[in-house]
């Protein structure tokens, strides 16, 4: 190192003082960046440890939310509501954003008008606030037309639609990776074009769907904003008996919680969030589990 | 297959058409190309039907409040009886905008010394620690952002450790944590655009004897300029469409002014904050929703479209 540094020294002609302690400056300024995001997630996950590793236990799992008794108050509607929300919004937005993104990347004519509105439409759609989507639920899904409810379907269909755009960016990618060299072999030995997608494209670009999914859902059980919309109910005893029922999910119990003027509700809170982040860590180590093992490289 | 041959017997004389022969096949094949293309439809209908809720109403809305009275008035207090009842939007605007910008007064600067760092200077072995960290941070649930803000942010560091006399519910407690949400997407936007930079414009000014900090401030840094614009906008439109940290940590009244121990509210707040009750369909409280709703939802399209329109054109440029 010593010797490449001093052969560097006899070409380059050493830099000015001035520039050697801005260059300085601003490597600590990057490294301070790097470190107050560093911070801010160790505090995140300091605060909540701290405040809510006590309450975990096998009872506060299994228990209902008690509105009186901050003690025993339990999670187990909110976890069961969280996962019948994500096993439904899967099983909606799995299909059509799949299909949505075969459409665009394997038979969209770019020409075409129509195929150039559902682009920038899902671009748009991806940005659009997470509080509008939950407006839509109550307007239609709740009331109006469809008419549901208050019920475990319409929160579903509402987490379905907000995190479909994401689900589809994806897939897209996933499914652009393939190079055509595969889509051209297959079609030259005189395959239809969906079978090519369905035997060739799709086995090819299932890894990096899946991972994009498994995201996307975890990005639809952390959030609270439309569910308050579409009306889950505050700390029910009771689990959803079936789509048409009312329901609850962690969010919305952690801000039930965070809410109450009793403040011992609020190592209630730090409990359900560490049994979210938990959910959430599993997801996303199945999500790179599943990118690191069966990714393709072409 | 058997039709095959009956078709091709009475195309005899024709002139060979380009067109397929319709078989069990095509027609098979048709129809998947249809029911995908009715996947594809779902988003357009979705986006058609949030603007269809959000205008119908808002109008009914517009039948009772004035519209000049909701877009210029200065008081918001839709749930007070007579008199103190007031339909101003002006405080919700301003109370996002103001929390939008203290979230990104910090955001901004970090994520752009996050982004350079990334893309300019951190070896590989480093940047394989810090981005997984910073995904991690996006992926926090809003909620505990929120939660954190209100319990620990705003007593233990705002109050007990800086000593600022601030409210439970603060602007300056809400609007830092909102800039820890921004911060990552920002930076990952912006390091995006960074790296699509060709090396050869780099390679050029190290070779013309520029420092890796010329490099990255006077050559990547402007080249990558519309991307970094882009990220920009995209990170303020997070910032003015999150709802749960300000309903939590940043107060329910909507209030006009600029003291960042007051708290206030914002758009999005007031339309998650008004929902949690039951209000009647039809009633002028359940029309604010939408009302407010339309406001935002076209806040943060104009700055998606500007986004969009961005990104679009650095990767014309490079690619």
């Amino acid at each position: 190192m010593a010797a490449r540094a001093g052969a560097q020294r006899e070409v380059f002609p050493r830099a000015s003082t001035g520039s050697r302690v801005a260059d300085l400056l601003f490597r600590a300024a990057m490294l301070f960046a790097v470190f107050v995001g560093f911070v801010a997630l160790a505090a995140i996950l300091f605060d909540t440890v701290s405040d809510g590793a006590g309450r975990l236990s096998t009872d506060f799992i299994t228990n209902f939310p008690s509105k009186v008794i901050p003690e025993n108050s339990g999670i187990q509607s909110a976890l069961v509501g969280t996962l019948y929300l994500m096993f439904l919004t899967a099983f909606m937005v799995v299909p059509l954003g799949i299909a949505t993104a075969i459409y665009l990347e394997e038979y969209a004519d770019r020409n075409k008008w129509f195929n150039r509105l559902i682009e920038v439409n899902i671009q748009n759609l991806a940005a659009v606030p997470s509080v509008v989507y939950g407006i839509l639920g109550l307007a239609f899904i709740v009331r109006g037309p469809l008419g549901l409810g208050r019920v475990l379907l319409a929160g579903a269909i509402t987490l379905a639609l907000l995190v479909l755009p994401v689900v589809i960016i994806v897939s897209r990618e996933a499914i652009r990776a393939v190079p055509p060299s595969v889509r051209e072999g297959s079609l030259a030995l005189g395959a239809t074009q969906w079978q090519t997608i369905w035997k060739q494209v799709l086995p090819g670009s299932i890894a990096g769907i899946a991972t994009g999914v498994i995201l996307a859902l975890s990005r639809a059980i952390g959030e609270t904003a439309p569910l308050l919309l579409i009306g889950a109910a505050a700390s029910p005893r009771f689990n959803p008996s079936g789509l048409l029922e009312p329901f609850t999910a962690l969010p919305i119990q952690i801000f039930v919680w965070t809410q109450d003027s009793d403040r011992s509700f609020v190592a209630a809170a730090a409990g359900a969030i560490l049994v979210l982040m938990v959910i959430l860590l599993l997801m996303n180590s199945v999500a790179i589990y599943l990118r690191n093992r069966y990714e393709q490289k072409w | 297959m058997a039709t095959e041959p009956a078709a091709s017997a009475g195309n005899v004389g024709r002139k060979p058409s380009m067109n397929r022969t319709r078989t069990t096949r095509s027609v098979y094949e048709q129809a998947i190309r249809f029911a995908l293309l009715l996947a594809a439809a779902v988003s357009v209908v979705t986006t058609i039907l949030i603007v269809f809720a959000l205008v119908r109403e808002t109008i009914t809305f517009f039948g009772d409040v004035g519209v000049s009275e909701f877009l210029f008035g200065t008081k918001w207090t839709p749930t007070l009886a007579g008199d103190q009842q007031s339909f101003g939007v002006v405080p919700l605007i301003t109370g996002t905008l103001y929390l939008s910008a203290i979230a990104l007064a910090v955001a901004i600067p970090l994520g752009l010394l996050v982004a350079i760092y990334l893309a300019e200077y951190a070896p590989t072995r480093v940047r394989r620690i810090v981005k997984p960290v910073l995904e991690l941070l996006a992926g926090v649930p809003t909620i505990v952002f929120g939660y954190f803000a209100l319990t620990f942010f705003t007593p233990e560091v705002l109050r007990a450790t800086l000593g600022l006399g601030v409210n439970q519910f603060n602007a300056l407690s809400a609007g830092l944590i909102l800039g820890m949400l921004v911060l990552p997407t920002i930076a990952s936007v912006a390091e995006d655009a960074m790296s699509s930079v060709p090396a050869s414009l780099r390679e050029g000014a190290f070779g013309l004897g520029a420092s890796r900090l010329q490099v990255s401030l006077r050559i990547v840094f402007p080249a990558a300029l519309s991307g970094i614009v882009a990220a920009l906008i995209l990170g303020a439109s997070r910032a003015v469409g999150e709802t749960v940290i300000i309903l939590i940590a940043g107060g329910q009244v909507a209030r006009l002014g600029l003291d960042p121990t007051q708290g206030y509210q914002s758009m999005a707040a007031y339309i998650a904050a008004q929902s949690r009750g039951d209000i009647p369909t039809g009633s002028i409280e359940y029309g604010t929703i939408f009302a407010v709703g339309l406001t935002l939802f076209f806040m943060t399209l104009l700055l998606n479209m500007i986004s969009i329109r961005l990104v679009r054109r650095f990767r014309q440029v490079y690619e």
